[in-house]
C-alpha cells in the first residue's frame, strides 16, 4: 500500500516538474539562432543573446493563461492530496485531487493545441522545441494520474 | 509690545521665502487617443499666491522628429486666444477655467500628424519664475492591448470561479447541516464524503422511538460497516 502511494505521489511530482519546465524554458520553437517560446522571443547573433517579448496577439496571452492554470492546478491538486491522506475516512476516493488533476490535463491539452493551431509558419527550418514536447507528453500523464485518483481508496 | 514685534518679524520672513518660491506646472505625462477622436490636454498650476487677474496660459506644439515649437494657444488678460492659422486651425477649443487654476485646451478629429509634444506654461504674476510642462500625445488606430492583460484576465476569471465553486459548497454544507441539526442530535462525521456523513446521520433520527427499531438500526449499521472493511 506504501509502495502505490509513494508511486502516485512521485507520478505527481513527475508531472509537476514537467508542466514547470515547459512553461518556463525558452523552447517552443526552434530554428537556427532564434528561440521562441510563450514569454520571449530570442535571437542568438555575434553580438551575444537578445531578447524581445512575445507578441501581445490574443492566442499567445491565452497559451501563457492556460499553462499557468494547469501548473497551478496541479500544485493545488498535490496539496489537496496530501489533505486528503489525513481527512478522508476509511474507504473514501479522491474525488477532490482527481477533479483538480483533470483540469490541469485539459488545461494543458487546450494550451498545446492553440499553440500548435496558431503558430506562425512563415519562418524556415522552424522545428518544434522540448518545452513544446513536453507540454504533449505532461498531457497523457496528467489525465491517467487523475484517473487513478479516482480509483484509488483511502485505507488505514 | 515686544511679543508683538516678534510676531510681527515672524509673520514678514515666513512671507519672504514664499516670495521666491517658483510656480509649479502640472500636465499629464503620456496621452493616447484613436484618430479620428477628441482629446482634452490639461494644465494646472499651484503658486503660493492668489490667483492674479494677469494669469496667462500658453501651449506650444512640437510635432515628433522637428527641432523647434510653435505656439498654438495663448490666455492672456482675461481673453483666450487660439490658432488660427498652423496645424490645429478650427480644430482647437480652450475649456479651461483660469479662475481656478485650469488652463486645458480641446483637440478635436485627431490625425496621424498630430503626434508630438504639447508643453504648457503658465505665469501668474507677481509668481512668473517656474518651469514649462510637457505632454507627450500618441495617436493610434486601434488602441492596443497591453501585454498579459489577457492573461490575467483568464487566470484570475478561472481562479475566481474555483473560489465561488468552493464556497457555493461549503455554503450548501452549512446550509444542509443546519436544517438537520433542528431534527435530531447527532454527531459531526468527519470532513469527507458527503454520503456517507448523511447516513451516520440519518439513523440517529431513526433511532428517537422504538427500542426495537434501535436494534435493527444497530445491526444495519454494522452490516455497513463490515461491507465497506471488506473492500
Amino acid at each position: 500500500m506504501l509502495l502505490i502511494l509513494l508511486a502516485v505521489l512521485i507520478l505527481h511530482l513527475i508531472i509537476l516538474v514537467l508542466l514547470f519546465v515547459s512553461t518556463i524554458a525558452n523552447a517552443w520553437t526552434v530554428g537556427g539562432t532564434k528561440n521562441t517560446d510563450l514569454w520571449y522571443s530570442c535571437l542568438t547573433t555575434k553580438g551575444g543573446y537578445h531578447c524581445s517579448s512575445a507578441s501581445n496577439e490574443d492566442w499567445i496571452q491565452a497559451v501563457q493563461a492556460l499553462m499557468v492554470l494547469s501548473v497551478l492546478f496541479c500544485l493545488f491538486s498535490l496539496v489537496f492530496f496530501m489533505c486528503q491522506l489525513f481527512t478522508l475516512v476509511k474507504g473514501g476516493r479522491f474525488f477532490f485531487t482527481a477533479v483538480f488533476q483533470i483540469l490541469a490535463s485539459l488545461f494543458v491539452m487546450c494550451g498545446a493545441i492553440i499553440y500548435t493551431v496558431m503558430r506562425p509558419d512563415g519562418e524556415e527550418d522552424a522545428a518544434f522545441g522540448f518545452a513544446y514536447i513536453l507540454a504533449w507528453v505532461s498531457f497523457p500523464l496528467c489525465l491517467v494520474s487523475g484517473l487513478i485518483y479516482i480509483v484509488l481508496r483511502k485505507r488505514e | 509690545m515686544l511679543t508683538i514685534l516678534a510676531l510681527a518679524s515672524v509673520i514678514l520672513l515666513g512671507i519672504v521665502p514664499q516670495q521666491s518660491e517658483a510656480i509649479v506646472i502640472y500636465t499629464g505625462w503620456e496621452r493616447h487617443a484613436l484618430v479620428g477622436s477628441d482629446i482634452r490636454l490639461s494644465c494646472s498650476f499651484f503658486s503660493w499666491r492668489w490667483t492674479s487677474d494677469d494669469v496667462t496660459f500658453s501651449w506650444s506644439y512640437r510635432a515628433d522628429g522637428a527641432r523647434d515649437s510653435i505656439s498654438v494657444f495663448h490666455y492672456t488678460g482675461g481673453s483666450p486666444y487660439v490658432d488660427n492659422k498652423g496645424p490645429f486651425r478650427d480644430r482647437l477649443e480652450f475649456v479651461g477655467n483660469p479662475g481656478r487654476r485650469d488652463g486645458s485646451i480641446l483637440l478635436k478629429n485627431l490625425d496621424y500628424g498630430d503626434n508630438g509634444t504639447f508643453t504648457c506654461d503658465a505665469k501668474n504674476p507677481p509668481d512668473i519664475v517656474g518651469r514649462a510642462s510637457s505632454v507627450r500625445l500618441l495617436v493610434f488606430e486601434k488602441v492596443p492591448i497591453q501585454a498579459g492583460v489577457i492573461t490575467g484576465a483568464i487566470i484570475g476569471a478561472v481562479l475566481g470561479l474555483l473560489v465561488l465553486v468552493v464556497v457555493i459548497y461549503y455554503l450548501m454544507r452549512f446550509l444542509v447541516a443546519r436544517r438537520v441539526f433542528n431534527l435530531s442530535v447527532s454527531k459531526h462525521g468527519k470532513k469527507g464524503k458527503g454520503k456517507e456523513g448523511s447516513q451516520q446521520r440519518q439513523v440517529p433520527v431513526l433511532s428517537i422511538g422504538d427500542p426495537s427499531k434501535l436494534k435493527a438500526a444497530a445491526s444495519e449499521k454494522k452490516k455497513q460497516e463490515s461491507r465497506k472493511d471488506k473492500k
